[in-house]
């Protein structure tokens, strides 16, 4: 790829980006968030145009109008979201969108077809199974099969790992190798260093949009300077924690019981309880009742059994107002659907939860002149960046809209707070910013629950951690020295005896 | 082969101006569009303009001479309009899709009548009698729309259907009252006239004091409006009660997670959404006809739909675009064929909630290399998608 450009709207996602893949290779593209990595390989993957540069596949010149033209190149791409039909079978999705067959539909033919792939490459799914009874590891080795039948060549997997469980992800890396020694090509994005070093062959990356480093040899470079690249600047990979000083049980949850959207059992029978001044941190897998259990504690989502307890009340069931009012702050999962209100602005963004009260209310009505000074405090003290207080809140990046969502809740002064994926999407540098503010909260008192599907965010700030697997703990280790083959073990279902020392 | 392509990219902010220009540039087209079609009835367009604004405005030797008939006229025609334009503005605010302006219109003035004429006495002091009106047909109006109100905040009934379909209700209930029912006159398909203390004041009542109001139409209800709009944006931008009508109307999920509790709120938006119907079907009898007739309102509750709407849910801007569709009934009585009125506010209304789309995106022409053979897009629309850095509309 040679001098891609790609503009967005106020955005110049790719500034003549030089990109060159060999044959049978590893190829990392690093960068964080928002560093143009999947626009790049969204214009690879014929899903955007470019609108300046050219894509030579083979010495050959190429425009791509379509996936379809891409993987006519051998060219595949595996979203992060994947793109199945639950209800059909793994092969049913495998020929999906395919012209061939035209009439006849020879299933055994491709399911065996689809099975000999399977084997070659250790990708082990069965051709008859549906999508729905899939894991998120299986269905992502559905995604991989889908574009190793369509002939793919060129593989791009973007980031692939941010799903799996530290076992999956040894086995996705292993299949990886495999393709790669049969000359296949992968192009893996990621923005975990750690991920990179291990498999990649080179690597590439990519800042605001720009190459800062094309083609390194990924044993002759060190995190460090892989992560001054990407960032720009020097970046701490541990902050340094005080020493845990747990003050009285601020969250008690007892035998807590809840349901899905489905209307199944996501959390059975959840117990266990946040000190002040401690992180306690929930570790899992994805989609294993970690939304659900944020939700029913502050008061989104009805308990079916159980008793949750802030500050000794029973806030069971209440509604999330009384919730909100007994000191519970909340860092929600879903930044833009549900913590902020996108066509609003900033300041009026800032007072969702400070409105009812002064200084912000006067009787019915809004003070506007404390709005503004709220607003224009909180993104001073926050460094939310912002073109104006009443710029709406959907030009944010994900990185000020956290700011912003943080600053609200941690100047409610809640004795308790719930954060869920406090830095899902963002990059080096924004996630060290939470991370500091989130430490600071435990420092000052605050108890906080952590939420988070990335184990290294949570062995780097909780001090005690608990494995959520299908709605239930799985046990408990602290955070000092723990183990991560064990706390990926208990995120697969393993249960454990308690490793950690009760603090009273 | 290079062709063009034009492409749709969202647009990162929508100025006011763009917004102004989109109304205005909109309505300037529902023109064109208007006149293409008049033309093709074999009338002249601009002669029909021409026609159109003289009679609702009057013209600069009528304004010399001291005489606003058409002026008047105008605001007699916009006053049920603005009521019921805002009352669906809050509504829509939220997010709330209440179409059933019309038959609360339609409640409201039932119940004023009912006062009017059966419940108060004749000698009922002025202020009084129309105070009890007022309540009266509020009441009215916004229980009705508490129906669907209540349906939706507690069933999740979806509040389009139920409104829309209440109209029709309420139509038949005023039929059965006034079409040879208890509340006919000697089996003429209206009630009796109200006393005259129930009767809102005009400007020509007071021609005795100022000459030129004599023969002035325009009565107390367009005060109603004015008041309404004034309270109106003082709840939503001042208040705390509108601050959260506009984060539920933005993002109910984010409203929820703040606490605020939805089902009471859609009760209030829609009451009130309702009464201010009930106020303009109360004007209405109170203020022109002076008694209850069946079918008495041309559509008023449709328009103010679409008043609404021109003006961008803002209450100040209303005022104007409620004066525009109350000029376009009055200037488009003296033509033939009839219903040219509404034929351009269904122009108008089309062409604004299209241009609508240019302030959200924009259009891109761009030269594209297409490959021979090449499969994939055609050429011509492609929707570019966003990349994370914005949020996609909805």
């Amino acid at each position: 790829m040679q001098g891609i450009v790609k503009r967005f709207p106020g955005v110049l996602a790719n500034d003549h980006v030089d990109f060159t893949v060999r044959r049978g290779e590893i190829h990392a593209l690093l960068g964080e968030n928002g560093a143009g990595k999947t626009t790049l390989m969204n214009i690879l993957s014929g899903l955007y145009r470019p609108d300046e540069g050219e894509i030579r596949v083979r010495g050959e010149r190429c425009v791509f109008h379509s996936p379809r033209d891409a993987i006519a190149r051998g060219i595949g791409m595996v979203h992060q979201h994947f793109m199945l039909v639950p209800s059909q079978t793994v092969a049913e999705n495998i020929i999906l969108g395919l012209d061939r067959p035209r009439f006849l539909l020879n299933l055994p033919r491709i399911e065996a077809e689809v099975a000999r792939l399977a084997e070659q490459y250790r990708l082990l799914v069965h051709p008859r199974a549906k999508i729905w009874q899939l894991s998120v590891g299986e269905q992502q080795r559905v995604e991989v099969l889908k574009m190793l039948y369509r002939g793919a060549q060129i593989l791009i997997m973007d980031e692939p790992t941010a799903v799996l469980t530290p076992q999956e992800v040894r086995d996705l890396f292993h299949t990886l190798r495999e393709m790669a020694r049969g000359g296949h090509t992968i192009i893996f994005i990621s923005h975990k260093l750690d991920e990179v070093l291990a498999i990649a062959d080179r690597v590439t990356v990519l800042r605001r949009g720009r190459v800062t480093a094309a083609g390194l040899p990924a044993q002759s470079v060190t995190k460090p300077e892989l992560a001054r690249l990407m960032v720009g600047r020097e970046v701490l990979f541990r902050l340094s924690k005080a020493p845990i000083r747990p003050g009285p049980v601020v969250l008690a949850v007892e035998e807590l019981w809840a349901e899905s959207d489905k209307g199944l059992p996501a959390l059975r029978g959840v117990s266990f309880q946040v000190r002040s001044g401690e992180v306690v941190g929930i570790a899992g897998v994805a989609g294993n009742g970690q939304s659900e259990l944020a939700q029913v504690i502050t008061g989104l989502r009805r308990a079916t059994g159980g008793r949750i307890l802030v500050g000794g009340q029973d806030v069971t069931n209440r509604p999330a107002r009384v919730v909100i009012e007994n000191g519970v702050g909340h860092v929600p999962e879903d930044r833009s659907a549900v913590g902020s209100v996108p066509d609003l602005g900033v300041d009026e963004n800032l007072i969702l939860k400070a409105y009812r009260e002064p200084p912000i209310a006067n009787g019915p009505f809004l003070d506007t002149g404390a709005v503004e000074r709220h607003a224009s405090h909180l993104v001073r003290e926050f460094n939310i960046l912002t073109p104006r207080l009443n710029a709406p809140a959907r030009l944010l990046s994900g990185g000020n809209l956290q700011r912003l969502i943080l600053a609200r809740e941690v100047s409610a002064q809640p004795r308790l707070l719930v954060a869920v994926d406090p830095t899902r999407g963002l990059d080096v540098g924004a996630t060290e910013a939470v991370h500091r503010l989130l430490l600071a909260q435990r420092e000052s008192g605050k108890a906080i629950l952590l939420i988070s599907e990335d184990l290294d965010e949570i062995l780097a700030l909780a001090d005690r951690i608990l494995v959520i697997y299908e709605g239930q703990i799985m046990g408990e280790v602290a955070a000092e020295g723990a183990d991560v083959n064990t706390v990926g073990l208990m995120m697969a279902g393993t249960r454990m005896p308690s490793t950690a020392v009760e603090s009273g | 082969m290079a062709d063009r392509v034009i492409r749709i990219e969202p647009r990162l902010e929508t100025t006011r101006l763009a917004s102004v220009i989109a109304s205005v540039g909109g309505l300037m087209l529902a023109l064109l569009i208007g006149a293409a079609l008049l033309r093709a009835a074999g009338a002249d367009p601009l002669a029909a303009y021409g026609a159109i604004l003289r009679e609702a405005f009057g013209t600069p030797a009528d304004w010399a001479a001291g005489r606003f008939y058409g002026l008047s006229d105008t605001i007699v025609r916009a006053t049920p309009i603005l009521l019921t334009g805002l009352g669906v503005l809050l509504g829509f605010k939220m997010r709330l899709w209440n179409i059933g302006a019309e038959g609360q219109l339609f409640m409201g003035a039932w119940a004023a009548t009912g006062i009017a004429l059966f419940v108060l006495p004749k000698d009922t002091p002025k202020p009084l009698m129309l105070t009890t009106m007022a309540l009266a047909g509020m009441l009215a109006g916004g229980l009705w729309a508490l129906i669907p109100g209540a349906l939706k905040a507690w069933l999740g009934v979806n509040e389009i259907i139920t409104t829309l379909m209440l109209n029709y209700v309420a139509f038949q209930w005023i039929s059965f009252f006034v079409v040879a029912g208890p509340w006919s006159e000697r089996g003429f398909q209206l009630s009796p006239q109200f006393p005259e203390s129930a009767w809102l004041p005009r400007l020509t009542d007071y021609a005795h004091r100022v000459p030129a109001f004599a023969g002035l139409t325009a009565h107390l209800g367009f005060v109603f409006g004015l008041v309404a709009a004034a309270a109106l944006w003082l709840i939503l931008y001042r208040s705390r009660w509108g601050y959260e009508i506009r984060v539920i109307g933005d993002n109910p999920q984010a409203a929820r997670y703040a606490g605020m509790n939805l089902a009471r709120n859609i009760l209030l938006v829609m009451f009130i959404s309702g009464a201010l119907a009930g106020l303009a079907g109360m004007s209405e009898v109170a203020g022109v006809v002076h008694r209850l007739q069946d079918r008495f309102s041309p559509g008023y509750g449709f328009s103010g739909i679409i008043a609404a709407w021109l003006a961008k849910l803002n209450p100040w801007a209303i005022l104007l675009t409620s004066l525009l569709f109350g000029g376009l009934l009055v200037g488009a009585k003296q033509l033939q064929p009839t219903g040219i009125a509404f034929m351009l506010q269904g122009v108008i209304l089309f062409v604004v909630i299209g241009a609508e789309m240019l302030t959200r995106y924009r259009l891109v022409i761009a030269r594209h290399q297409a490959v021979p053979g090449g499969l994939g897009v055609p050429a011509g629309l492609e929707i570019t998608p966003t990349d994370p850095p914005t949020r996609g509309e909805g």
